[in-house]
């Protein structure tokens, strides 16, 4: 079976000006970025964005086809959205909804394609450094974000794999033959992946 | 070689203290390469588990070193490594020097040097190539190759490894099974690959949730198979 690809094994090493921009920097203008957003309306500024993000997206280098391929889901969902929106509201509220959307996942992509998950979790420990005083590990906290983040494309291969495994047993319009193992197999998965944590010692100190 | 000591140990079932998994058990593990055999469900995995406190004992005490597994259970954890069956729920990272480097997270501060130690780790398991590869796009013997290289690179003393074989074609188990029996860290190895237990310096034979013989490879492995064929 394929690997799913997802956002967020789209990782490049690379030596562009944002692999080089501090992680810092790149989740404050992340940030930024979706405030923008919402309090600029109209068609034309979400296009404007959605300009940005590609802009940004060449100059990190991520690749069009690795992005593409990243971005597949949402531009379903994008698809879906627009059409009911462009039913509902019209063109211009279609455009701007699609285009926000697209803007943000993309510029949120463009952060991951560019930072390795280590140096993520570097900042965020950085910048959870305060938790200290209230007896929060801060690597605690960074390295559980890391291990969220990961666990995204494991929990939609657990779903294939159920959903295959449904299919060969010819149950595949039963909704409890995929939902029920499907939570199994993930709160198995992410016991043995806490037993492999603990075994390596993370998560002590 | 490190000492692995297990004084009276009693694993039970977690919430019914009736149902016992490993009966009344005492051993000293010293020799560099130890194998556990024996048949599905006779408690060869609960053994390996206690040796870094992933199991903790019912009764009785497990010691490496001296150092208890249940009360400095995270020194134990820095000096006992485990590979398990299934390589994916061990690798957490997205690419393999990412992994290789979380393993490295303790003893290296600086991220540009934990990236480049990192792929000489991989260099010296034939992974470098494979440095900034999706960890999901690796063949099941890369896999597990990687996994024991992110367990070494913390720096055990021991190594545990629970079938780690039992996924792999046989190219791959002898290329696994030769690494993990070149280290020169102490080898726990639970397998059902009677040829990889006969490759070790003793071997013990666990059925119904205790060592029923313990000993010199052939003799014990011959036992089992024997054992196993009567009945
Ligand atoms: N948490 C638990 N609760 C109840 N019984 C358990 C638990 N864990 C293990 N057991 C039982 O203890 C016995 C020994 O299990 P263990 O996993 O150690 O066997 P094993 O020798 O590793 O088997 P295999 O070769 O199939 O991996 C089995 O009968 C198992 O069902
Ligand atoms: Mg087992």
């Amino acid at each position: 079976m394929s690997a799913p690809v997802t956002l967020l094994g789209l990782y490049r090493p690379g030596t562009t000006v944002l692999h080089r921009t501090p992680v810092g920097a790149k989740l404050l203008a992340l940030a930024v970025m979706g405030v923008v957003v919402v309090v600029l309306r109209g068609p034309v500024s979400g296009l404007v964005l959605l300009g940005v993000a590609v802009l940004l997206a060449a100059l990190g280098r991520t690749g069009t086809r690795r992005t593409l391929r990243a971005l597949r889901p949402i531009l379903l969902v994008a698809v879906v959205l627009g059409g009911i929106q462009l039913w509902r509201f019209g063109p211009p509220v279609a455009v701007e909804v699609v285009a926000d959307l697209l803007s943000l996942v993309l510029a949120a992509t463009v952060v991951t394609a560019t930072t390795a998950v280590d140096t993520m979790v570097d900042a965020i420990a950085r910048a959870c450094g305060p938790l200290r005083r209230l007896g929060v590990s801060p690597e605690r906290v960074a390295f559980a974000m890391a291990l969220t983040i990961r666990a995204i494309p494991q929990v939609l291969e657990v779903a294939a794999e159920t959903r295959q495994a449904a299919r060969a047993r010819g149950l595949e319009r039963d909704p409890r033959a995929l939902l029920v193992p499907m939570v199994v197999r993930t709160v198995g998965r992410a016991r043995a992946t806490g037993d492999a944590l603990a075994a390596r010692g993370l998560g002590d100190d | 070689m490190p000492d692995l000591v297990l004084r009276d140990v009693v694993v039970t079932a977690p919430g019914d203290d009736d149902v016992v998994i490993l009966r009344p058990t005492t051993l000293t593990l010293t020799e560099h390469r130890v194998a556990l055999v024996g048949a599905n469900g006779s408690g060869k995995s609960t053994l390996a588990r206690l040796l870094n406190g992933l199991v903790e004992p019912s009764a009785g005490t497990v010691t490496v070193d001296g150092l208890d597994t249940v009360r400095d259970g995270a020194a134990v954890r820095r000096r006992v490594g485990f590979v398990f069956t299934d390589p994916g729920a061990q690798l957490v990272m997205p690419t393999a020097a990412e992994d290789v480097a979380l393993s490295l997270r303790r003893t290296v501060r600086d991220a540009a040097e934990r990236r480049l130690r990192a792929v000489e780790v991989l260099d010296g398991y034939g992974l470098g190539h494979l440095a900034d590869v999706s960890v999901q796009s690796l063949s099941g013997g890369q896999k597990q190759m990687l996994a024991l290289a992110g367990v070494l690179a913390a720096g055990p003393d021991v190594v545990v490894a629970d079938e780690p074989t039992t996924l792999l074609d046989r190219r791959n188990t002898r290329s696994i099974g030769d690494a993990l029996l070149s280290m020169r860290q102490q080898l726990v190895l639970v397998t059902h690959d009677l040829d990889l237990a006969a490759r070790c310096d003793r071997v013990l034979v666990v059925a119904d949730g205790q060592v029923v013989h313990d000993g010199d490879p052939a003799e014990a492995v011959a036992r089992y198979c024997a054992e196993v064929d009567a009945s």
